[in-house]
């Protein structure tokens, strides 16, 4: 066989890579405009977990809860399973049944698995890990631009940008080959970073802003307050594109520099020297505004975003050739995974559940009479915490997600967990939350079946099969088409990718994410496609969003206020340091893949807990010394790891890790309330030395 | 439906009016603001920008008209409060109207000391509002000899502002050291040096003992019998709290309205908030208290349960004007002393580069810290004395930026971080017979990410190269 061109299975970057099955499959980087030739650690290692030795090769069940999982075979896992669901759903309503899906299944999988909660279960209850990553930008832009894509822009924009400011953000660890698009020292380009930790990415900036976690929303006022007090404003664009600038510029007022200095430990000069530098790169080809994880996942998320979002609305940049906002995306699919119907509150083309117009066509797509279409669902944080409690689910199914590990209060979500009645994993590995499940399916990976992602750019990407499954491992698609049939649904629910794309064209038609003129032959060309790409427009879709106008009813991007406050949790005496977490470059999410693999786990054995030699100096531990970091919720423990380059306050800690090492039994759940997202990245900590 | 009145649309009365608007979805709460300016709410902390042409009406402009009819409250400008009748629960109004409250908020603020014999001439000024910000300005543009009377906080940013308007500017003090509440004699002296160098002169332990001129100033002459030549005098000695109504109703005055920990005047039905209140004994005049206060009230207002009370808190005071970094807070002032019992003071000075720094510490915490000429760790600094966390082991992480203590080594020296490729790879690939950049690459991967790293690897392997040939 031939060299097959894909992409990595890893970030929403989804660098291009060459696979040959021939040589072992060997995997070689590919030219594209995003990643230009470049794979980081994660991507080089990827094939890795292909080997049967690694993952899942068959069902398995345990007959009681207090048995051991067992090998069965796949007509008795999936005969469990439906016979589970019926009698849940049968004593205890639809609702009864819950799914988690994942933010790195391909579009295909994300559709068919909204279908198949909404259609087949006749489930509200279905979200996804997603929620605790894009949900804050998400609603954000969708409120502020009347839709919801990453990057607006192509990412090649940021590579030609004069002023680059990335919020939160770390890509030089965590999407490496996006740092190449970064300006850097010398290239007479200005980086803007703000991060409480002197990331690699920071390192490299013009300016690092070094805010407190949590108050990246007075930060972003400061800055907008600096603009508009120095005239950089862009006030014809705000009377030609926008509205609402009255009321941010009012709030703006209130965040001089002297005051944001206080709340963010940022200088007050350093606030004059990024505005200078944001104002500037418009004539310097242009200024992009980014934000990450790092702004979003917090119980003001959603504000955050917003607060960005006035500030580059106030300098003109959206709509504006080589200018933006945007926010970079975290999972492998977790644009597409957000758009095609496995949110609590949506429906393919990303449609809301609750409008009576999106509800009708895709009943329509689906054949089924829209009244049976439930309404909208609990978001995953309160999914998850609902979960055997009285009404609330008692069976779960889960597929590609590892929430045991990656959602917020984790110790809690173990809790709700063995509360089910009946849990279902599917996955490619055994992961943590699958050790909690009574049926595990093993699932075919990335390299082995066909599918369509969409990356951080809103680009829709193919997927290809290079190699087959190992025997006894089925495709998601499979698995879902299986018991989609034994629940009484012999058609509708189709394991062919094609088959299933097809059908997701259509239901996106007329939507937010309109993939209808999406053409399978220019994706397996690799020619490039962006959403919405309506049936009938140009067959590239659209690249750059907003040139005319904004996609909200009035044509005008938004600005949307409020005021900063604190997090949901601050430091007191009990607890007086700030925990935030975040990804390092050699693990990648939960770790249940990465942990897999032999290169990545010698290149990251294990985690650790980032602290200034002063603040371990207090504790009097050394560098490498086992520590506890303890909250209200949870202990996690790790090694110290020494370091100048964060905060005196301020620790840090990879989730990546499971059992004890789990960063995420002490982060704090609690929700933005519109985006629901969880407040990962603050919460309040002591740290104790722990037995060697 | 209480119907809450507030005396005063200052910075403390618009912002109980915004924190009230965020806490009342309800609409509970009928509310009136009534101030005596002419002008909608504004940001006055931010006026010496605004002289200083750094900001500008849209920089400084808080709740407005819209706002207020937005949300159904009534705003009324130009309108002095002429007497408060607390038995009918009602407030006379300059204009001859009458206003019931169920509540009455006193956030009056204060008014400029004026320490200059009169009757004076056109061209002397205080600076409090808008409208003094403006006259200055317009007098400004055509003076060329201004004096600043007073060199606290205000006067110093006065004075910034008006070079930068063009006049030369001398500031005259009373006092031996400019901001003498918050400086002590080391940053003093820098801080004077400072202002030097930007032009403006200053004359400390001087008063002034007459204003002369026509219709216009045209000198100010000191108690030491010198004179300032002068054609624009702006005074800035302080403010007093603004108690008259309180006082004439009878509320319990003394430098301010009095309050409790609930804000609460002696009748309480009337609260007092911002610089016209006095709280356990002390009326800051500053913003933080009011604000907090504003928030606080509010709370109260929109919640009867609510527990807060207010406690007083912190304050921090920060320079404003270019090329000047000043940040002075809690015990600012204390010098430096060998008694076993006092505070530690850590210092550290760089008079040539007009560096000052000192922090205060008692019990492992911050009570008190200046630093000027440099903001690196201001807010930082700031945030521990906010917090009243302990210090760091080694306190000199609070005065420098990036002080790493005992941080080890860089664990590795990773050149390709992407691949976690260290430099003792790369060498080994040469040694192996890599001699470029593919070469290398193809046995490392190093490179291969981002990118960003290929010429610091190709410099490697030239070294590398040099230093095998040499020992070769």
């Amino acid at each position: 066989m031939t060299a097959v061109p894909t992409h990595c299975p890893y970030c929403a970057l989804q660098c291009a890579m060459w696979l040959h099955p021939d040589d072992g499959v060997a995997v070689e980087p590919r030219d594209f405009p995003t990643n230009r030739g470049g794979l980081c650690q994660k991507g080089w290692a990827a094939a890795e977990l292909l080997d049967p030795g690694v993952r899942l090769a068959t069902p398995l069940m345990r007959d009681r809860r207090d048995a051991p999982l067992r090998p069965v075979t796949w007509d008795a896992a999936l005969d469990r399973i439906a016979a589970e669901v019926r009698r849940i759903r049968d004593a205890h309503g639809p609702d009864a049944v819950a799914v988690f899906g994942g933010g790195g299944l391909t579009n295909e999988k994300a559709y068919l698995l909204g279908k198949f909660a909404r259609v087949a279960l006749g489930t509200a209850n279905i979200d996804y890990n997603g929620r605790f990553c894009m949900s804050s930008a998400a609603a954000a832009a969708g409120r502020a631009f009347g839709i919801d894509r990453g990057l607006p822009f192509p990412l090649t924009d940021v590579g030609t940008a004069g002023t680059v400011m990335l919020v939160g953000a770390n890509p030089a660890e965590t999407m490496p080959p996006l740092a190449g698009h970064l300006p850097r020292p010398g290239d007479g380009r200005a980086l803007v970073v703000a991060d409480p930790r002197s990331t690699p990415t920071a390192r490299a900036a013009t300016v690092h802003l070094q805010p407190a976690p949590g108050t990246d929303l007075a930060l972003a006022y400061g800055l907008l307050h600096l603009v508009i007090a120095r005239g950089l404003a862009d006030h014809a664009y705000i009377a030609a594109r926008t509205t609402g600038f009255e009321e941010a510029r009012r709030v703006a007022a209130g965040y001089w520099p002297a005051r944001v200095e206080r709340i963010t430990g940022v200088p007050a000069s350093a606030l004059e020297t990024a505005v200078e530098l944001l104002a500037a790169g418009r004539s310097r080809g242009g200024t992009v505004v980014l934000t990450g994880r790092g702004a979003e996942q917090h119980s003001k998320g959603t504000d955050t975003v917003h607060a960005f979002i006035n500030l580059a609305l106030a300098l003109g940049l959206p709509g504006r050739p080589g200018c933006g906002f945007g926010s970079l995306t975290g999972q492998g699919n977790g644009q597409g995974g957000r758009e095609h119907g496995q949110k609590a509150d949506q429906l393919p083309g990303y449609r809301r559940i609750d409008d009576p117009g999106a509800r009708r066509h895709v009943a329509r797509v689906w054949g089924v009479d829209e009244a049976d279409l439930p309404g909208p669902g609990l978001p995953a944080r309160e999914l998850l915490n609902a979960l055997g409690t009285p009404g609330g689910p008692r069976a779960l199914l889960v597929f590609g997600s590892n929430p045991v590990v990656s959602a917020p209060d984790a110790g809690r979500v173990q809790r709700r967990l063995a509360a089910l009645d009946f849990l279902a994993v599917t996955d490619l590995v055994r992961s943590e939350t699958a050790e909690h499940a009574d049926v595990v399916l093993p699932a075919a990976q990335w390299a082995e079946e066909d599918g369509t992602m969409t990356n951080l750019e809103g680009r829709v990407l193919l997927r290809r099969r290079a190699v087959d499954p190992p025997p006894g491992v089925r495709t998601d698609l499979e698995i879902v088409s299986a018991l989609a049939r034994r629940l009484g649904h012999r058609d509708g629910f189709p394991a062919d990718p094609a088959e299933v794309f097809a059908e997701l064209r259509r239901a996106s038609a007329g939507g937010v994410a309109d993939y209808s003129g999406v053409r399978p032959d220019r994706l397996a060309a690799g020619e490039p496609v962006y959403w919405p790409c309506p049936a009938g427009g140009p067959p590239e879709g659209t690249p750059r969003l907003f040139a005319d106008r904004f996609r909200t009813p009035d044509g005008r991007a938004r600005f949307v206020a409020a005021e900063h406050r604190p997090a949901a949790e601050e430091t007191d005496e009990t607890f007086p340091c700030h925990l935030t977490t975040g990804r390092i470059l050699a693990q990648y999410q939960s770790g249940a893949q990465t942990r897999r693999s032999p290169t990545l786990r010698e290149a990251a054995p294990e985690p650790y807990v980032e602290m200034h030699p002063l603040l371990a100096e207090r504790l009097g531990c050394a560098d490498g010394d086992p520590v506890r970091v303890v909250s209200r919720r949870g202990t996690a423990r790790a090694p110290a790891r020494l370091t100048e380059r964060i905060r005196l306050d301020t620790v840090f800690m990879p989730f990546h890790w499971a059992g004890e090492q789990r960063a995420n039994l002490v982060t704090n759940s609690a929700p933005d309330p519109v985006s629901g997202m969880p407040e990962f990245k603050v919460c309040a900590v002591r740290l104790e030395r722990d037995r060697p | 439906m209480t119907h809450v009145l507030v005396v005063g649309a200052g910075m403390a009365g618009a912002r109980l009016a915004a924190e009230i608007a965020r806490r009342d979805a309800a609409g509970r709460i009928d509310l009136t603001v009534v101030g005596s300016e002419p002008h909608p709410p504004y940001n006055r902390v931010q006026l010496t920008e605004l002289l200083a042409g750094r900001t500008t009406w849209a920089g400084i402009a808080l709740e407005g008209p819209a706002w207020f009819a937005e949300r159904g409250y009534a705003l009324r400008l130009g309108t002095p409060v002429r007497a408060i009748d607390r038995a009918a629960r009602r407030v006379l109004l300059g204009d001859g109207d009458t206003l019931p409250y169920d509540v009455l908020v006193l956030a009056t603020g204060a008014e400029p000391v004026m320490p200059l014999p009169g009757p004076l001439p056109a061209g002397v000024f205080t600076f409090r509002t808008l409208d003094d910000c403006h006259a200055i300005a317009a007098t400004a543009a055509r003076a060329r000899e201004a004096v600043v009377v007073g060199g606290g906080l205000l006067g110093l940013e006065t004075a910034r502002g008006l070079a930068r308007l063009g006049a030369r500017v001398t500031v005259v003090h009373a006092a031996p050291r400019l901001m003498e509440r918050h400086l002590d004699d080391g940053a003093a002296r820098i801080l004077r040096r400072i202002y030097a160098g930007q032009g403006i002169e200053v004359e400390l332990n001087a008063t002034v003992a007459a204003v002369s001129g026509g219709d216009r100033v045209e000198k100010l002459v000191l108690s030491d019998g010198r004179t300032l030549p002068a054609d624009l005098v702006v005074v800035s000695c302080g403010v007093r709290p603004r108690t008259g109504l309180a006082a004439a109703c009878g509320l319990r005055v003394e430098r301010g309205v009095v309050v409790d920990d609930d804000l609460r005047t002696s009748d309480p039905r009337i609260h007092a908030i911002g610089d016209c209140a006095q709280h356990r004994g002390v009326a800051a005049g500053l913003l933080d208290p009011a604000w907090e206060q504003a928030r606080l009230l509010a709370t109260r207002l929109t919640d009867p349960g609510a527990a807060d009370r207010y406690t007083g808190v912190r304050s921090v005071t920060r320079l404003k004007a270019p090329g000047i970094d000043l940040v002075a807070m809690g015990e600012s002032g204390t010098e430096p002393s060998w008694d076993d019992d006092g505070p530690e003071v850590v210092v550290f000075r760089d008079g040539g580069r007009g560096v000052y720094k000192k922090l205060v510490l008692r019990d492992e915490r911050l009570v008190g810290a200046l630093l000027l000429g440099d903001d690196s760790t201001a807010g930082v600094v700031a945030q521990f004395f906010d917090r009243g966390d302990r210090v760091p082991s080694d306190p000199a992480a609070l005065l420098f930026a990036g002080w790493g203590g005992a941080a080890p080594a860089a664990r590795d020296a990773v050149v390709c971080r992407c691949n976690g490729v260290t430099r003792e790879a790369v060498a080994r690939a040469c040694t192996a017979g890599a001699r470029d950049l593919a070469a290398v690459s193809a046995a490392t991967r190093c490179g291969t990410g981002c990118g960003t790293c290929r010429a610091d690897v190709e410099r490697l392997i030239a070294e590398l190269a040099r230093t095998s040939v040499t020992a070769g």
